[in-house]
């Protein structure tokens, strides 16, 4: 059975990482399988962990009391799965919900933060990795909003 | 140039399928038997809507079909407000086929994207079924196809059947409502979730020009050779024989230079705002 280290070192999120990283951070992290339906993280919860989805898919989620859930994003193979657990105040603010059976790895933000911060090159290159994941979600979501099919 | 060229021939409608709120696809023969016809896939017809005027509209039909044109057309205006609102048995004028068409006959062992956006699967449809009756000729296929909501998504049945001839169908929403299980999403973020990988593999893409800008680029950044990757621009045209000058989008005529055109070509005048 391949470790973490080695399942993320062949992943494009981490790829370029230099092995040393890739086993350090793979030391925060562990597989894990959602079945459909089951929640990663709850709305207002302690930010603690983030996700990299190996198979299946992750629906993003708002609900408001008496109104229909709402689901504006999907992420699926290959995608990164929550931030919060890197920035103030460490509290998720959406809902993360497998809709199919979805296997990830779970890293531990906690322990991976601790390492960033004793060391800065990892922090450095964790910290442009994830910039990257937001500012393509950033770029998506704009996209999402300008109704782009609706200006043909 | 023959006068013919710009004289509508008469096509009866056949059958009329509503594929959403707006969006109608008619089968036409024509009226008299004796003209003939062929088209290649990416190819349109100047559709005259007698009494209110003409406009383009890609052919969303089988190429190989004989005896009969297929068109699907959104209404969004006066023109395309009277063709949707045509009944079997109502004649229309037809002009062409015009225009460039999708080089897949000219892609064959390669992996094939097909990347749509709303209406933008009509012009399309005839590359899957080329690919679907030559399957064996392409390796992997993948189909992504993106619209507004899941009412708005063209072929629904359709788009299921395809997935028995060995080909990826992957379809995204911009705004789910309940009930929708799939993808959520611009259609851009399907392209990390097919099953082709860019590099290597040759892409058609149809939809409006800032979804035909963001999937060029997030194909090329992923490693698709920019001169694979081709694109079908709709720009308001007039003669559709390269004429009256109106689709003139830098050096090129849409109507007779394109519609289909590889990315490198259009990228340098997609990026103006004036154009
Ligand atoms: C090569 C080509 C292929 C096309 N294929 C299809 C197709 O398969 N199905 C389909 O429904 N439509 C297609 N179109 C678009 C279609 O030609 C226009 O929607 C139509 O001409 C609008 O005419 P109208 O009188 O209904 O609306 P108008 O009142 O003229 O216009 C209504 C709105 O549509 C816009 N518009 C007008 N003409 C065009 C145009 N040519 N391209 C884009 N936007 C336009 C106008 O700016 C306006 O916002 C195609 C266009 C081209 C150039």
């Amino acid at each position: 059975m391949k470790d973490i280290g080695h399942i993320i070192s062949e992943h494009a999120f981490f790829s370029d990482l230099p092995e040393r990283y890739c086993k350090l951070i793979g030391g925060c992290g562990k597989a894990e399988v959602f079945e459909p339906g089951q929640f990663l993280f709850k709305t207002g919860n302690k930010a603690t962990q983030f996700f990299l989805v190996r198979h299946g898919q992750v629906a993003l989620e708002l609900h408001a009391p008496g109104k229909d859930v709402f689901r504006f994003q999907t992420i699926g193979h290959g995608g990164i799965v929550g931030w919060s657990w890197l920035f103030p105040p460490f509290t998720y603010m959406f809902d993360a919900r497998a809709i199919e059976q979805t296997r990830v790895v779970t890293f531990d933000g906690l322990c991976l933060r601790g390492k960033c911060e004793e060391d800065h090159e990892l922090g450095y290159r964790v910290i442009k990795r994830f910039a990257n994941v937001m500012s393509r979600r950033l770029v998506e979501t704009r996209l999402q909003l300008i109704d782009v099919y609706g200006r043909e | 140039m023959s006068t013919e060229l710009l004289m509508p021939q008469p096509w009866v409608v056949q059958k009329t399928e509503r594929e959403n709120e707006d969006v109608v696809t008619l089968t036409l023969a024509p009226e008299s038997s004796d003209h003939g016809f062929s088209f290649l896939p990416g190819q349109f017809n100047m559709l005259y809507a007698f009494g209110v005027g003409e406009s383009a509209i890609s052919i969303s039909g089988d190429a190989t079909t004989n005896g009969s044109m297929v068109h699907t057309i959104r209404d969004v205006g006066a023109v395309t407000h009277a063709l949707s609102a045509a009944h079997v048995g109502d004649v229309i004028g037809i002009r062409g086929p015009y225009g460039s068409e999708w080089p897949i006959a000219s892609h064959t062992g390669r992996d094939i994207l097909v990347v749509a956006g709303g209406i933008g699967l009509a012009p399309l449809r005839p590359v899957v079924y080329h690919i679907i009756e030559n399957r064996h000729k392409y390796k992997d296929v993948a189909v992504l196809y993106g619209s507004r909501e899941p009412k708005d998504l063209l072929f629904r049945a359709e788009l299921e059947s395809w997935k028995d001839h060995n080909i990826q169908v992957e379809a995204t929403v911009d705004n789910a409502t309940p009930g929708w299980t799939r993808h959520i999403g611009v259609v851009t973020t399907l392209i990390r979730r097919a099953k082709v990988e860019p590099r290597g593999a040759a892409a058609f893409v149809c939809g409006p020009e800032i979804m035909m800008r963001f999937t060029a680029s997030e194909l090329t950044g992923r490693g698709m050779n920019p001169d694979d990757v081709f694109i079908s621009m709709e720009r308001n045209m007039k003669c559709a024989v390269g004429l009256c000058g109106r689709c003139q989008l830098g050096p090129e005529f849409i109507c007779k230079d394109g519609p289909v055109f590889p990315w490198p070509r259009m990228s340098p005048v997609m990026t103006i705002r004036e154009l």
